[in-house]
């Protein structure tokens, strides 16, 4: 028998959960390159695994304390930004793309290899660096909760963290564009020359940014981080991908589309996987063994991907007039 | 080959490794990461033997481990099918090698991770002299090499340029359309038993029907709605993922061979070539200037070359823009299932991804020669192939890939058109 109230209960789970929150997070620096400035980052898994690095090599080779190790992974990002931007930012878009995505196999790659072992952990990743985290916890030790959200004290500290961080970047993304600042960078979007024209100079805006972007981006790796282990096969091209679905999915220039879209993804994919796995195992699916049908979600994502961008392209939340793409 | 290159990569790393780069201090590496392990244990007459090191490399993984104190050594590995394991013959202690007599290379096993998801790789340890390689050698050797890889980057590069020329797309679902030459091949060659003179032909036919499928089923309805070039950029990103993950639903997760690929009879004896190498530079050569004759030379290629330039003039001038594009598709689909074929050679082996682990290295060459100039492809892939394997000549192998994306930002900076591209405004 299927059981439907588990498969539902782990899709309800992922409502609130750290990686939810992470994804929303990087969902949203996207949307400030991408939906609101219309820079092509495909790069935003390298500024996810500097923050995961940054923070987790920070506290365990540097013994740093936890403020500390968060501005290690905010300052990894924002040089990151810098080097990525200077040649491409006033180069075609399509040519920042390459740029972003190799960058990030960069980034990645170096995190990979055998040669920084002692400090990177190679392909291994690092654990081991939660400590000083959880003694920030004020939460007394226990289980809490109700229905399907029954955690311990940590699991709660790092969702309460995490949905915090995504709350208050949300709020700078909806203060930023309400500002003339965010005027001018809608309006880079929309015709770069006229801006150009009316005296702003494109290329320090655009600069500003990819850094914020960025920085969502790196404290999105740091929120992915702090339940698991650091891996570097997570930060492939693949992950940029995925964040991208989540934007396009809630709508690419808006603020709460790439939170709604982290949920949606997230609850669906769980879902999904949940219920093919269970199929499968009842018999129901004669034709899939168990390993296949963990693939059918990610042919889902890039079907879902070309569906929403050729019938749908300003997203759930978006506005039909604001159109997200840069010509 | 393959034996050659491992070696000679140990070599390289050793080097390196000593310098200036910490050995690994585990013994077991990625067990729990990975499903499937290769393990060992290296003793000298019954002795445990600590702080040996081996590399285990196969199918685009590799990892260095270093034998414990009780002489044991196990890592995990993504896939099953074949690996080399290199034993560092630096690190044994004075006096001591790897001595088999059958072997060339007695310190390179090549084991196969089958059905149970583990193996074993010992080495025969003894007193004897070590295997070296001259520093000229390793330098010929990998000269090849990179002949041999950018030469089959060229192949796929060129597809993917003249899409880009004709229709402004950035194809990234391009690496799926070099995964399926590989496959097909193996679908053919091994799973149907065909003999490989059949398979391959018929695979490069495959692809260009798929080249032409992807056109008539998704591209063209897209053009003709007026979808813009970036939303398009992002559809090609799905769709890749979406293809690739069926491939992996049909083949799996494992790295499988083509019929004579781990075959290691068939040396040329020279250079560390193999008669497969040869095989695949020749063709390469030869199907790129195919390609060179009809850009140059035909009516339809010069008509291709009027349409990358502009296709609203070469519409005007009464070219049928659309039968351009179409014939690109198929030729690129073609060249693209060809060089996804080489490149199951040369890696070896045939995976559900291997397109998507060079597909970044094909935009660099793409990039590089110049957005949209087929011989700037070229040129680019030449120049991304013979950087990708000469730098293991410096740098630690699991880094190669770094050295020619650095170079690909670097040219970017001080040429953004790349070697053969126009100068026009670009920003």
């Amino acid at each position: 028998m299927v059981d439907w109230i588990l498969i539902f209960s782990n899709a309800a789970q992922e409502i609130i959960s750290p990686a939810t929150a992470a994804y929303a997070l990087a969902a949203l620096g996207l949307a400030i390159h991408f939906g609101f400035t219309g820079l092509l980052n495909f790069g935003q898994a390298g500024f996810m695994a500097l923050g995961a690095y940054g923070y987790a090599i920070a506290t365990l080779t540097f013994g740093a304390p936890v403020w500390a190790a968060i501005l290690t992974g905010i300052l990894a990002a924002i040089v990151f930004a810098l080097i990525l931007g200077i040649p491409t930012l006033r180069l075609r878009a399509d040519y920042l793309a390459i740029v972003t995505i190799a960058a990030a196999e960069i980034v990645r790659l170096l995190f990979t290899t055998n040669t920084f072992v002692e400090v990177t952990g190679s392909a291994n990743g690092l654990q081991g660096y939660k400590g000083p985290f959880e003694a920030l916890n004020p939460i007394p030790p226990g289980q809490y909760g109700f229905g399907p959200w029954v955690y311990n004290e940590y699991d709660w500290w790092v969702r309460i963290f995490g949905w915090t961080l995504v709350a208050l970047a949300a709020f700078i993304t909806w203060r930023l564009f309400k500002s003339p600042w965010g005027r001018v960078i809608k309006g880079i979007r929309e015709d770069e020359d006229a801006v150009r024209a009316l005296g702003k100079n494109v290329y320090f805006y655009k600069m500003q940014s990819l850094v914020i972007g960025g920085v969502f981006g790196a404290l999105a790796g740091m929120i992915f981080i702090l339940p698991r282990a650091v891996v570097p096969s997570n930060y492939q091209t693949s992950l940029t991908f995925f964040i991208y679905a989540i934007l396009l999915l809630g709508g690419a220039a808006t603020v709460f589309g790439p939170i709604i879209g982290s949920v949606i993804f997230w609850v669906l994919l769980s879902f999904f996987s949940g219920f093919i796995a269970r199929a499968v195992e009842v018999g129901w699916l004669p034709f899939l063994s168990n390993i296949q049908a963990g693939q059918l979600r990610f042919i889902l994502v890039g079907v879902a991907i070309m569906l929403i961008v050729i019938f749908r392209p300003q997203g759930i939340f978006g506005n039909k007039k604001e159109l997200a793409f840069v010509k | 080959m393959r034996y050659f290159t491992t070696v000679l990569f140990g070599a390289a790393i050793t080097a390196l490794a000593l310098s200036f780069a910490p050995p690994a201090s585990a013994e077991e590496i990625g067990l729990d990461e990975y499903d499937n392990r290769i393990s060992g244990l290296v003793e000298l007459a019954d002795e445990p033997l600590a702080d040996v090191q081996l590399v285990v490399e196969g199918g685009g993984f590799r990892v260095e481990v270093v034998s414990g104190d009780d002489g044991r050594w196990a890592v995990g590995v993504p896939d099953r099918g074949d690996y080399t394991v290199t034993l560092n013959e630096e690190t044994l202690p004075t006096g001591i090698s790897v001595i088999d007599p059958e072997l060339e290379q007695p310190n390179v096993r090549t084991i196969k991770v089958g059905q149970s998801g583990s193996a074993v790789a010992n080495f025969f340890i003894g007193q004897g002299p070590r295997n070296t390689t001259s520093l000229f050698d390793q330098i010929i050797d990998r000269l090849f090499n990179g002949l041999n890889f950018g030469l089959l980057l060229a192949l796929a590069a060129i597809g993917l340029s003249l899409v880009f020329g004709t229709t402004g797309l950035s194809n990234f679902a391009h690496a799926e359309l070099i995964t399926f030459g590989g496959l097909m091949t193996l679908l053919f060659g091994v799973t149907l038993g065909f003999p490989v003179w059949i398979a391959i032909p018929v695979a490069i036919l495959l692809g260009a029907g798929f080249g032409w499928l992807n056109d008539a089923a998704l591209w063209k309805p897209l053009r003709r709605k007026g979808v813009g070039l970036i939303p398009l950029m992002i559809v090609s990103i799905g769709l890749s993922l979406a293809v690739r993950y069926t491939f992996q639903l049909f083949v799996g997760g494992d790295t499988q061979q083509l019929p004579g690929a781990t075959d290691t009879t068939l040396s040329v004896g020279l250079f560390g070539l193999s008669w497969i190498d040869v095989a695949s530079m020749g063709v390469s050569v030869v199907v790129l200037l195919g390609v060179a004759y009809f850009l140059l030379r035909t009516r339809i290629g010069k008509a291709t070359r009027a349409v990358s330039d502009n296709p609203a003039l070469a519409a005007a001038s009464g070219i049928d823009v659309d039968r351009v594009i179409r014939i690109v598709w198929v030729l690129s689909g073609a060249l693209a299932a060809l060089s996804g074929i080489l490149w199951a050679y040369f890696r070896p082996g045939v995976s559900w991804d291997m397109g998507f682990q060079i597909l970044l290295l094909t935009f660099a060459a793409v990039t590089l020669g110049g957005l949209g100039t087929a011989f700037g492809a070229l040129i680019g892939a030449l120049v991304v192939g013979l950087f990708v394997e000469m730098s293991t000549l410096i740098i630690p192998s699991d880094l190669k890939y770094v050295g020619a994306l650095v170079v690909l930002i670097l040219v970017l900076l001080v040429r953004p058109q790349g070697i053969l591209g126009r100068k026009e405004r670009i920003g």
